[in-house]
This record gives C-alpha cells, structure tokens and sequence, in this order.
C-alpha cells in the first residue's frame, strides 16, 4: 500500500478515531451513531515517504469475526507488518484497562494477534517496541500504546500500528521532495474534484455540498465493478466512469437539479437541498456498504519505484497520469468545443447566453456530466490507492471547498490553482507542523488568505453596484 | 417646460445661467466638487472624470448613452464602488474614502436603478427602517422598549405623512414585495426621505414607470428640490431631462464631454456625437447595471 | 410492538435534552440565518467552544463552574469576531465556506494529540466537572411514567434547560422585534439598500453572529454539563446540519420556530427507530432489507430525505405561512 501521498482525509466531519494520533485504530463497523463510531480505519498515516505499514484492513476483522464468539466477548486485534509489508512473528502486546494489566499476546506467523474482552470500557494495547526485529520501529507520531474503546460485547475491533523504518531518519531534502510529489497528486485529486464543483457553480449557482458523494459514488462504483463483477481495475475504471457520469451526472441533474430550477428554488434553499442530499446519500452509501475502508483487490499492496529521494507506486504514477489527462482534456472541452464556449457564456450571464441562441439546460446537463466524470475519477484515484469508505466524500468536501475558494468562485483556472496550492501546502505543512494537524493549517491558510484576497487567488474582484 | 415655483429653483437656475458651459466648470455654490476619480475594470477605463462639480439646490441630470459610466460615478460618489485615484468632497467633506453608510448620514442618499426594496418587511417598516439616530437599533437598548417607544411613535408619524405625500399610505402594512414596479421607486424615494438628506441621487428614476405615474414622480423630484434639497439624477428619458432638470452632465467613455442648460446642451457637437458615436454600441450592448 | 415504550421514549426525547441543545444551537442559527440571513455552516464550532471551554477550565485550570460558563460566553464571542472579521465583508458563499472551515480547526485542534493534556484529544474529557450544578439537584428521585421517563440527573437538566430556553427566547422576541432586529431583516433582504440609508452593516451582522454564537454556546454548555463530558466528534458538521434541519422543521425567523422545530425533529428521530428498531427484532421486516445495525442509517437517511423534501415543499416551515416566508425570496 502506498503512503506517499497522504490522503485527501480531511479530517473528517467526524470520525472519533483516527490513525494519526497515537490512540488506536478501531473500527467499529457495526454501531453507527450518527457522529460517534465510524469507520476510522483509514488507513492512512501519510507520514512523507515513511513506508506505512499497515494491516490488511479488509481482512482482518473477516478473520476475527470468525473467532468471536459471539454476544459475549468483544475481540481486538491486527496484523503487525514490517515495513516491507512483510508479517511480524513474535513481536509482544500488552494489554492493560484502567487498574491493571490484563495479558500478553504474541503475534503468529502471519502477523496476526487477537485478544477478547468481556466487559465494555477502555482498554489499552501495547507494542513491546523491543520485540520489533532491529531497523524496524513505530512510524514517527504513531505511539507505541493504542486506546481501545469497547462499546458494546459482540464485536470486532482492529488495532493498527504503523512501522516503519525506524530509526532511520531522512533527510529534510528528501522528505521535502517526496512531500512536493505527494502534494501534487493531492493537488491533483483535489482538482478534479474541485473543477466540477466550480462548473456546477459557474453555470446554476449551486454550491453543491453533496459534491462529495460523486467521489464516493466514483470509489464505490469502482470497487463494484473490479470486486464484485471481477473486472480488471484497468477496464473497471472506464466502466465506472460511464456510469458514474450516467448516475451522478445525467440521472442526478434530469431527476433532482432540473426539476428544482424549473420549480425556481432559490440558491440558498438549493444549497439547503444539497446538504439534505449529501447525508441521504452517504448514509445511502453506509446503508449498502458497510463502514469499512475496502480495498480493490488489485494491486492492493505494491511496491513503490525509487526515483531519487522519491517513492512512487506505479499504480499511483498511472492514475495521476490518467488524472492529468482528464484535467487536460475537461480544459480544452472547456476552451475550444462549442459547448464548453457556450459553458462560459452561460456562467457569465445566462440570460444573455439564453438570448443568444445557448441552450442552456442542455449546458448544464453537459457540465453536470463532465463534474460527475471528474469527481467520480477523483474517487476512484483515492480508491486504487488508498481505498474506498463511505466517508470519502466527506473528508474530502472542505479540502474541496477550500481549494475553489481559494482559487476563486467560479473559476475554472482558478479551482486548478487553488487544488494544487492546498495539496502541496498540506503535505509540506507537515514539514514544521504535527502530521495530524496538517488540514487545520490549510483551512487556516484559506481563511487568511480570503483576508488578503477575499476574491481568491484568481477570482475578479466583484463590481459592486 | 415648467417654471420654477420656489425661491431655491429660482436661485439655481439664476446662479447656473450665468455659467460658461463647459465640461467641468467651477459652481458658484458647489455641494459636491470632485476631481480626478478614475475607475477602471480590468483594461477598460469606466470612469475618467477630471472635473465635476454639483451646484446646491439644483436638479442635475447626468446623461450618457450605454456604458458611458454613470452609474460607476454614482457609485463612486456614494462610496459603494472605490476608485483607483480622485478626491471628492460634499459640503466640504472628504468623503472619497468614507463607506457607504456614512456617506448616506452625512446627508448623500441615493437610491438604486433596480429598486431594491426590503421584500419581506412591510412599507412602513422599509420607511421606519431609514429613520437615523434610532435609539433602538443599539443592540443593547433594543430588548428596551420603554427607551425607545416614543421615538419608534415620533418615526412613525413621520413616514406615514411621507408615505400620504407619496400616495403609498393605504399599502403602509403591506409587504413591499406586494408593491408594483412603479410603487417600489416611489418608496425607494419616499425611503431616502427618511434620511433627512441634503441631496437625493435618484439611480433612473423612471425605468420601468409606467406613463401615468411618471407625472407624479416628476413632482414629486421637483417637489424635493423646492424642499430645499439638491437633485442629480441619472436618466436615459429625455423628455424628462428637459422637462426637470436645471443643468445637465453629459458622460462618454467614462468621461465628462458637455455640460450645460439642458436646452443647450442638446445642441452640443460633443453631445451628438457621443450618442452617435455609441449609437453601435447601444444596439449590441444590454443595459448597464 | 411495544408502543407504550415507543411513545415513553419518544415523549421523553421530545422535551429532553438533545432537544434543549438543539434549540439553542438553532436559536442561534435563527439569528444567523433566518434574521440577518447570515450562512453560518460553523454552528457546531460554537457549541464546541461553549462545550470545551467549560470543561476544560474546571478540569484543568480548576476554575469554578460558574466562572467558567462566564468564560465560554467570552470565548464565544472571540470566536465569532474571529470568524467575522474577515468574511462579513463577502459575499454570503464566503461566509459559509469560512465558518465550516473553523468549525473544522475548533474540532481538529479539540481531538488532536498534540494538545491531548489539556483538550483530551479524540477521547474528549470526561469528569465530574459539573459537580456544582448537579449539586442544586433537589431531585432525588426521577421521573417515571408510562409516558416520560427521566433519570434524576435528567430530569434536572430538562427543568433547567428550559428555563433557560424560556428565558433566551423572551430575549430574542424582544430584541427581533426592534428596530434593531428592523435592521437585521432589512439586511438579510438587501444589504445595499440598508447600506444606502445609512446603517453600518458590518456592524450589525457581526452584533448577530455574535449574539447567535453565544446561544449556540449556551447549547455547547448544556451539551456538556448534561453528560458531564465532551468529545471533539459530537461538534462535526453533522450537528450543524441537524441544527440547520431542526430551523427549516420549525421555520426561520419566526421566535419559536427553532423549538418547535427541535421538538418534532427528536420526536420523529427517536420514534422512527424505535419504531423500525421493534419492527425489525420481531421480524416484521426481513433481515436481509434492514438488519439491527443498519436502522440508525436508515434513521439518518430519512432525516437527509426530510430535509430535502422540507426546503423544496414547504421552506417556510410546517406551520409557516408561505407567502410572508419563503426562503431566499430573491433568488
């Protein structure tokens, strides 16, 4: 699995635990209380080109599920992998409630370690650091004991921990460069995302909140057709694609956009619907999907290529070319086709483009299309990489946002700019700033900026009056 | 061509008489004197005025065809639109600087080509809402009522004599949404009022009139200036430019080209050109906003 | 089924206290959104720092209770000039974008480890930092009827939130209903016009941010004291969008509408799982469509769907009057 580039997460409207701190990984699938438990085993941990190791999420809690005995006990448990995603033997967990400690657990030949609780509470794991084979550690920020909450008997639980190299420290130069390349692949993720939205923007004034789904909806159709239907991922991609621009651009435009205008809902009320939308989808989404994180089966866990100071999985240099391309191409759409002409003009006065012979239903209908195919392969990208949850286009809506905010409302040129400006300002943040706290720097930076430049980077100041 | 009825029309029209008609000509007893304001938006120069000055007690109109940068000047003037460089003074006051608001209490209210009535307040409160020196619309007196009661009583007696002056008083508990086109204008006027301004600038005030009423706006505008307050208005309608003003601005391109007696001015070389010479544009172009 | 039970709890939830809470998160948001027609998308922000600031002073810097919900009222305030400064100049989208954004950092910063001595990271803070309130408690005994059911503790949060309920909506009639609340509206309708005749509109809409925070704050408060605990992941995005549900429920800009609207939003919420909840433990419904883990989800899916279906229906509200308050008139 790939690491370097850390994850469009922004930390996300709400998930209780989190990788990146050095509390543990739990995951939770099946109490789902609006805010509280969430799927938080995400994975990531992002740490510049670290190699993360982390356990097979999908399969793990498949394997401790059969252990579990059901109602009485609540299991929790991993995979310790060294840095080369090979499993550990042997390496020592203590675990500890409140008042005392409670055993010891060596992991077997696979990795594996489990250990069952009776009674809900808190508990606490604890990696015998001493017990890792030398050159492999912790990854910087991960701590050494993990906090497990048990909310209730019956369950599951996953216990994460990262190693890495360990004591190998690297150099700043190199960390800087793979964070550059890491921040421009996050840029770019966020660029397509943010494109579509800007169109949507530009053309009907919506300020769609549910634009995070149509990553989700990306991932998730993804995942469909490579894991379900058994395609491979390089023809499940163009499959998804099509569909996603069917489902989240034509049917979600014809069926719920169109209508409302026709009904002349305002803007606001529309942003309103949008919010409504994105929480019936994404626990829509939760609903068919389940709260885990869920791998392709493809190239789920592959060796990175060594450029330099810079690791890269091929997989990852292949969908960002394939990302790059896209943006590329929804560029000259946008520049020299009639209909993307006829885009700007609607988004520049739509009555006048109406007068002048524009269509502009048929406009939109195309730019919704082009912000589903964009931001469906957005998510697909963080799916071959990193996985698909329900949670993606959650986590990624405010890194959106504050991208084509920062590039400027409306923007086409500008939501580009804005992308890869949060992208690298994410990643290298973390050069001076705690790992976990690299979003709340970005958002930070957006809101200083709108002080400076309240019309973003690119955008046209507004003529009052 | 009605004759002036009040001693301040009579006192305009003498001082302006007098005046050699030329583009930015110094005013014997100027209300606003502005100079140099240039606005520009990306590489199009919108406003360029050197020189302009607007005599006390007067009606003056601001002509121009499409484009030409009388509303930017308006709302240059009015502080709802910051010029690149320029300096202009009311009463004396440097107000090239000063927001909006404050520019409206000093006595420079303006009102808006689209009207922009309060849609889900009642005509009485759109009118009561402009008032000044409210004591409650502190927001720590507001909870109140025994402080400013008497005041919001004082207020409203004041906008329902205004709102009988402007024949609106039977729609006082109305939404404003509820008014027609015209209705909305003449409560946007009757809404400055409120103010207790020294000039009234009226953004077209006869768009989107219908003729009968336009009669009574027209009254009403002169009605204000016999009040003793001055008037500059941009208007496109002609006939009502003669009819009322007392002097005439005429913009193009951003700049000031004529100035004078509306009769006059009418003739002017500069001015026929400007329209001629923009009469292409104005075919292509939609109205400016 | 059970229907006594089912009704028990959802009478109980109706008047409890994540009713209270979400009162007085969507108050604030009346404020906001239904007078001034400010879009604040950071509400949960504010009931974070009523929440955290409360906590955080009893717990690690042993202030008093009393002190400290004194101090929450001034964080809040701070924390709406933080927000306002900068974006009450823009156009209304900013404002939005900005106010999520900060709720965001509020609840990032609140879970992060970095500042796990004094915020408790993701796990919050739990602790008897309410002892003095729950102290005045004279009720030893709780309530329990077929109908409502309230544990001693509860039953004193319920009364006492409340009163405060009471007493921060006689305040808001009041204020709404002078010419300051006249500006408040005239700015939600057109800002330039309120502008054109004088009235400072920055400094109005900051005035309703800032008194909107603070009843938000008021709910972060509760929030806290009624579980005697924070965590940083009840005050995400989610919360605000709740609030924003429970207004449109109740309709904006009316005084009462956000109660109204919290009552019938924990009614259905708790009813409809506990309805669906029994339905699908007797069987009534097959696993294979709904099993037990998936009817929250199913819950929440409603509550998206109802939003949806409220703004484009009946935007005013179910009691409103269409014709005086449909939202974004202009358009």
């Amino acid at each position: 699995m790939i690491t370097g580039w850390g994850l469009a997460r922004i930390p996300g409207i709400s998930y209780p635990l989190d990788v990146e701190e050095s509390h543990l990984i739990v995951r939770s699938v099946t109490k789902m209380k609006s805010t509280e438990n969430r799927s938080a085993n995400s994975l990531f941990t992002s740490l510049g080109r670290l190699l993360v190791i982390f356990t097979l999420a999908l399969l793990t809690p498949l394997l401790l599920s059969t252990q579990a005995s059901a109602e009485e006990v609540t299991t929790f448990g991993g995979t310790v992998l060294d840095s080369a995603k090979k499993p550990l033997e042997g390496v020592v967990l203590v675990v500890r409630d409140t008042t005392s400690e409670l055993g010891t657990v060596t992991t077997d030949a696979e990795g594996r370690w489990s250990y069952s609780v009776e009674k809900t509470g808190n508990y606490w794991v604890k990696l015998d650091v001493n017990t890792l084979p030398s050159g492999q550690g912790l990854t910087e920020g991960a701590g050494e004991e993990k906090k497990v909450i048990v909310f209730s008997l019956g369950k599951t639980l996953t216990v994460l921990f990262p190693i890495g190299e360990g004591a190998e420290r690297v150099s700043n130069f190199d960390r800087t460069m793979q964070l550059v390349v890491d921040g421009a692949i996050l840029g770019l993720v966020i660029a397509l995302a943010a494109l579509g939205l800007n169109l949507v923007f530009g053309t009907t004034g919506l300020t769609n909140f549910a634009h995070g789904e149509m990553l989700t909806l990306g991932g998730l159709l993804a995942y469909f057709f490579s894991a379900v239907v058994g395609l491979p991922v390089i023809a499940a991609i163009p499959v998804a694609i099509l569909a996603a621009a069917f489902i989240g651009g034509f049917l979600q435009d014809r069926f719920l956009w169109k209508p409302l205008r026709r009904r002349g809902t305002g803007l606001i009320a529309m942003l309103v619907v949008s919010i409504g939308f994105a929480i019936l989808v994404r626990y829509f989404f939760l609903f068919i999907f389940g709260g885990d994180t869920r791998q392709l089966p493809q190239y789920a866990g592959q060796e990175g290529l060594t450029f330099g100071p810079v690791s890269i999985t091929p997989k990852s240099i292949i969908t960002t070319s394939i990302g790059i391309i896209l943006l590329v191409l929804a560029t000259l759409w946008l520049l020299r086709t009639r209909m993307g002409k006829a885009s700007r003009a609607v988004a520049d006065n739509p009555a006048l483009a109406s007068a002048s012979g524009v269509e502009v239903e048929r406009v939109i209908r195309a730019v919704w299309i082009l912000s589903a195919i964009l931001a469906s392969y957005a998510g697909m990208m963080i799916t071959v990489n990193q996985g698909v949850s329900f949670l993606m286009g959650q986590d990624n809506l405010l890194l959106i946002f504050a991208a084509v905010t920062l590039g400027g409302l409306g923007t086409a040129n500008g939501a580009v700019v804005g992308s890869l400006v949060i992208g690298l300002f994410i990643q290298l943040s973390t050069l001076v700033i705690p790992t976990e706290l690299k979003y709340v720097g970005a958002l930070f930076v957006l809101i200083v900026i709108l002080l400076v430049r309240p019309q973003g980077i690119l955008g046209k100041k507004d003529r009052v009056g | 061509m009605h004759a002036p009825n009040s001693t301040y029309a009579a006192e305009a029209k003498k001082a302006l008489v007098a005046l050699d008609p030329r583009p930015g000509v110094d005013k014997p007893d100027p209300i606003i004197v502005a100079e140099g304001i240039k606005r520009t938006f990306g590489g199009l120069t919108a406003v360029d005025v050197t020189k302009m000055q607007v005599q006390r007690h007067s009606i003056t109109a601001l002509i121009g065809p499409n484009g030409a940068g009388k509303t930017t000047l308006f709302n240059l003037l009015t502080g709802f639109d910051r010029a690149q460089s320029g300096s202009w003074t009311f009463n004396g006051n440097e107000i090239s600087k000063t927001p909006p608001h404050k520019i409206a209490r000093q006595g420079m209210v303006r009102t808006f080509q689209l009207t922009k009535s309060l849609y889900r307040l009642t005509v009485m409160d759109n009118m009561r809402l402009a008032a000044t020196a409210q004591r409650g619309e502190s927001i720590f007196l507001s909870p109140l009522r025994f402080v400013w009661g008497s005041q919001e009583k004082e207020i409203t007696e004041r906008a329902e004599s205004l709102l009988e002056r402007f024949k609106l008083i039977d729609k006082k508990d109305d939404f404003a949404a509820a008014l027609s086109g015209g209705q909305r204008k003449l409560l946007e006027m009757a809404r400055a009022l409120m103010v207790n301004p020294e000039i009234v600038m009226l953004d077209e005030p006869m768009a989107g009139v219908n003729p009968a009423l336009k009669q009574s706006l027209l009254g009403h505008i002169r009605s204000l200036r016999d009040d003793g307050m001055t008037v500059l208005f941009v208007e496109h309608d002609m006939d009502m430019v003669r009819d009322i003003s007392d002097w005439v601005v005429v913009m193009a391109q951003g700049q000031i080209v004529a100035e004078g007696e509306p009769h006059e001015v009418m003739k002017d070389q500069a001015v026929i050109d400007a329209y001629l010479g923009a009469h292409h544009d104005m075919t292509l172009e939609t109205e400016d906003r | 089924m059970d229907f006594l039970f089912i009704i028990q709890q959802s009478l109980s939830s109706a008047i409890g206290v994540n009713t209270i809470i979400f009162a007085l998160a969507a108050i604030g948001l009346n404020m906001h959104f239904g007078y001034t027609g400010l879009l604040n998308f950071g509400q949960a922000g504010f009931l974070a720092v009523g929440a955290y600031t409360t906590a955080v002073l009893v717990v690690s810097f042993d202030f008093s209770l009393w002190a400290a919900l004194g101090m929450s009222v001034l964080a809040s305030v701070l924390f709406a000039l933080l927000l306002g400064v900068p974006t009450l100049r823009l156009r209304a989208d900013y404002l939005a974008i900005v106010t999520i954004a900060a709720a965001e950092i509020v609840r990032q910063i609140a879970r992060s480890a970095t500042f796990n001595d004094t915020l408790g990271g993701s796990d919050g803070i739990t602790g008897k930092f309410g002892k003095a309130y729950f102290d005045l408690n004279p009720f030893t005994e709780g309530l329990e009827t077929p109908i409502l059911r309230f544990s001693p503790n509860d039953l004193w949060v319920v009364i006492t939130g409340w009163l405060l309920v009471a007493a921060v909506l006689g305040f808001m009639w009041l204020i709404v209903n002078s010419p300051w609340g006249r500006v408040l509206k005239a700015i939600r309708e057109d800002e330039e016009a309120v502008r054109s005749i004088g009235k400072n509109v920055y400094l109005y809409k900051m005035q309703s941010l800032i008194l909107g925070g603070v009843i938000g704050s008021f709910g972060g408060a509760v929030y806290a004291l009624s579980r005697q605990s924070v965590q940083p992941d009840n005050y995400s995005t989610f919360l605000t969008f709740f609030a924003y549900t429970v207004l449109i429920l109740g309709g904006a800009a009316r005084v009462f509408s956000p109660v109204i609207g919290s009552i019938i939003f924990w009614f259905l919420l708790v009813f409809v799982e506990q309805v669906l909840r029994q339905a699908v433990e007797q069987n009534y419904i097959p696993d294979w469509l709904i099993n037990a883990n998936q009817v929250s989800q199913v819950r929440f899916m409603l509550v998206g769907l109802g939003l949806m279906l409220l703004m484009v229906f009946r935007p005013q509200g179910i009691f409103g009057d269409k014709k005086e308050l449909a939202l974004d008139a202009r358009a």
